[in-house]
């Protein structure tokens, strides 16, 4: 055995195609054991499939997946110690809510009785007691949601996959239940890999993140490592807002590289591989680390007229018209603290950069 | 709808209608109410009475309606049991088997025989087991009742298979249980209604199928159908309005059962 024994699941290189699409192209992940991790991208990339195979309900076109370190290609599902909450629950229609918990068990071997005893406190975790002579017709959509969860939990799996199992409920529920998850995998210790293509909730519930797109993996990290330190313009543009400004490099030095953005403005950042003089790449620069000020800052600000402001409570969002350049999205936290003071539109302003604000993109 | 385009507005819709329903239940009516007749005539009413219905089982016919009887109801029994048993094997297979290259050729072949005329089949199947050198009989009958239930069974098998999505069977399988439990735990009992409708449609076929029995069974075997038809060609009597009335009553049962079991809801 190797280093990817503490590995609680281990893609390499896998391929999936159906016919001649290619869903998953040369996909390598490394799930560490009692992780919560989120395979994060738009509707399409291939995130289900990944789950189903990781599950044993698709095959692995190319390459292997291993679950701690063992290739788990030949073992169908039923042998897998992975359980399931589907995406749209699955729950057997025809079972009361305890029989629906106690299933997984009871094909494990556990008596009826016994599997009706854990069943019945995998309920009370997640506070379903009261329905468990119910049948899942009977329950709303988030007690639906819960009981998949029980369910799924109650056999101890090693591994949870959750397919986007938060996405059929209303926010506030959703938020409630976002909190629960991550208390259960933090109490359980389960490993969670959980998919979704809400980039929110991605960012508050996970230990790190796959960004994928179109089969292919973007980026891998952690929260912060995603949101400030984007590998890409698909990941920059997907996680939170940013603005992404078209710039071609004049001078790379001391890994700072200088670039001019049109109308002759110009701006420096740290320097990225692969970047070189006379390069056109992108800056991405997130609304929030701008500032709107009446001084700019040599190589850091930008000069424009405000063209909107619109209020979203928390903040505050400018549209600047940057001088013979792009627009620009400038966000003011809505607070009294520093001074901060209210561009009306129509007036002249500078938007200087934090250090460290903005980040290079090759491609 | 608005009205202008209801159909019950069209010119002579309520004469059709009714004209329609005395056509066909009119025979029904009469069939069952001369039953009661205490006279022998077929046309004349003489006041209530259950003698016909005495003479169904104590008559002198009764032994050869009885033993029909039997043979009906014991090769409906076990033919349409087998014909479910291998619809439901077939609707699995063809429904849940993904996409294997003989899926469409299987669904026709299994559904054609409804279609195709039940004389013809009656002749195939009589010219077969002469081919084959079966003697006939009560097990010739049985066999071509298996074999022409088969489509009947299977189709309100498949309709409801159809509804139930495959995750059940994933989230099952996902829980730990192997393919056969799997099927024996969630698909089963999820299609059991139709299954049970099927069953009873297969049943009410057998019972009820003249043409091929009548090609297939040997001498001195005897369904109800052709028994009945055997005893009308002597003449009608009145024990034979008896007879078709209980039957009807039968019918009627088994039909509104199915009705009911494909309605079911097991999911409540
Ligand atoms: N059985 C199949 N045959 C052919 N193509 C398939 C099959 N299953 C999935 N695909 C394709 O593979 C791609 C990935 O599908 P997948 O279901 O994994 O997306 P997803 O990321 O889960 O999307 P969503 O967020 O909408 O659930 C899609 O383009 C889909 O059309
Ligand atoms: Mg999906």
């Amino acid at each position: 055995m190797n280093s990817s024994a503490e590995l609680a699941v281990d893609v390499r290189n896998a391929v999936k195609r159906y016919g001649d699409f290619t869903a998953l192209q040369q996909i390598s992940l490394g799930i560490r054991d009692n992780e919560f991790f989120t395979l994060l991208g738009p509707s399409g990339c291939g995130k289900t499939t990944l789950l189903r195979m990781i599950a044993g309900f698709e095959d692995v076109t190319e390459g292997g997946i291993f679950l701690f370190g063992d290739e788990i290609e030949n073992l169908p599902p039923h042998k897998r110690p992975v359980n399931t909450v589907f995406q749209n629950y699955a729950l057997f229609p025809h079972m009361s809510v305890l029989e629906n918990v106690g299933f997984g068990l009871e094909m494990k071997g556990s008596s009826r009785k016994e599997a009706a005893k854990r069943a019945g406190e995998m309920l009370e975790l997640v506070q379903l007691s009261q329905f468990a002579g119910r049948k899942p017709a009977q329950l709303s959509g988030g007690q639906q949601q819960r009981v998949a969860l029980a369910r799924a939990l109650a056999p101890s799996p090693k591994v949870l996959l959750l397919d986007e199992p938060l996405s059929a409920l209303d926010l506030k529920l959703r938020k409630a239940m976002q909190i629960e998850l991550k208390h259960i995998q933090r109490e359980t210790g389960i490993t969670f890999i959980f998919v979704t293509h809400d980039q929110e909730e991605a960012l508050t519930m996970s230990d790190r993140i796959a960004v994928m797109s179109a089969g292919e993996l973007q980026q891998l990290g952690d929260a912060r490592a995603i949101y400030e330190k984007p590998r890409n313009m698909f990941v920059a543009d997907f996680i939170g807002d940013t603005n992404l400004l078209e710039v071609s490099v004049d001078k790379v030095t001391n890994g700072r590289a200088e670039c001019r953005i049109s109308g002759n403005h110009a701006l420096s950042c740290d320097a990225v591989d692969g970047v070189d003089v006379g390069a056109r790449v992108h800056l991405s620069i997130r609304p929030e680390r701008l500032l709107l000020s009446d001084q700019g800052i040599e190589g850091s600000s930008l000069k424009g007229t405000v063209a909107e402001n619109i209020y979203i409570g928390t903040d505050i969002t400018t549209i600047m018209d940057v001088d013979g350049g792009p627009k620009i999205t400038v966000r003011t936290s809505n607070t009294e603290r520093g001074n901060k003071r209210i561009f009306e539109p129509g007036s002249r302003a500078y938007v200087n950069m934090e250090t460290g604000a903005a980040r290079l993109l090759v491609d | 709808m608005s009205a202008k385009t209801d159909v019950r507005t069209y010119t002579g819709f309520r004469f059709m209608t009714i004209l329609c329903l005395v056509v066909l239940y009119a025979p029904l009516i009469v069939v069952t109410v001369y039953s009661f007749n205490a006279s022998r005539s077929l046309t004349v009413w003489e006041g209530l009475s259950l003698r016909w219905y005495a003479e169904v089982f104590v008559g002198p016919e009764s032994a050869k309606f009885k033993q029909a009887a039997l043979n009906s109801f014991s090769i409906a029994l076990i033919a349409a049991t087998l014909a479910t048993a291998i619809a439901t094997a077939a609707a699995t297979a063809i429904v849940r088997g993904g996409k294997f290259r003989l899926r469409t050729p299987s669904l026709g072949l299994i559904t054609l025989p409804i279609m195709v005329p039940e004389i013809v089949l009656a002749v195939a199947t009589l010219i077969f087991f002469n081919s084959v050198g079966f003697t006939r009989g009560y097990m010739t009958i049985l066999v071509a009742h298996i074999a022409f239930c088969i489509p009947f069974a299977y189709l309100p098998i498949q309709a409801r298979m159809q509804g139930i999505e495959d995750t059940y069977e994933h989230a099952a399988m996902d829980l730990y249980a192997t393919r056969a439990q799997a099927f024996r735990r969630i698909l089963l009992p999820l299609m059991m209604p139709g299954i049970i409708s099927g069953f009873l449609l297969a049943f009410i076929v057998s019972l009820d199928d003249f043409i091929i029995t009548n090609f297939v069974k040997g001498a001195g075997v005897e369904t109800l159908p052709t028994a009945i038809f055997g005893s009308v060609k002597q003449g009608l009597k009145p024990n034979i309005m008896a007879i078709s009335t209980m039957l009807l009553g039968f019918s009627i049962v088994m039909v509104t059962l199915s009705y009911f079991a494909s309605k079911r809801n097991n999911t409540q």
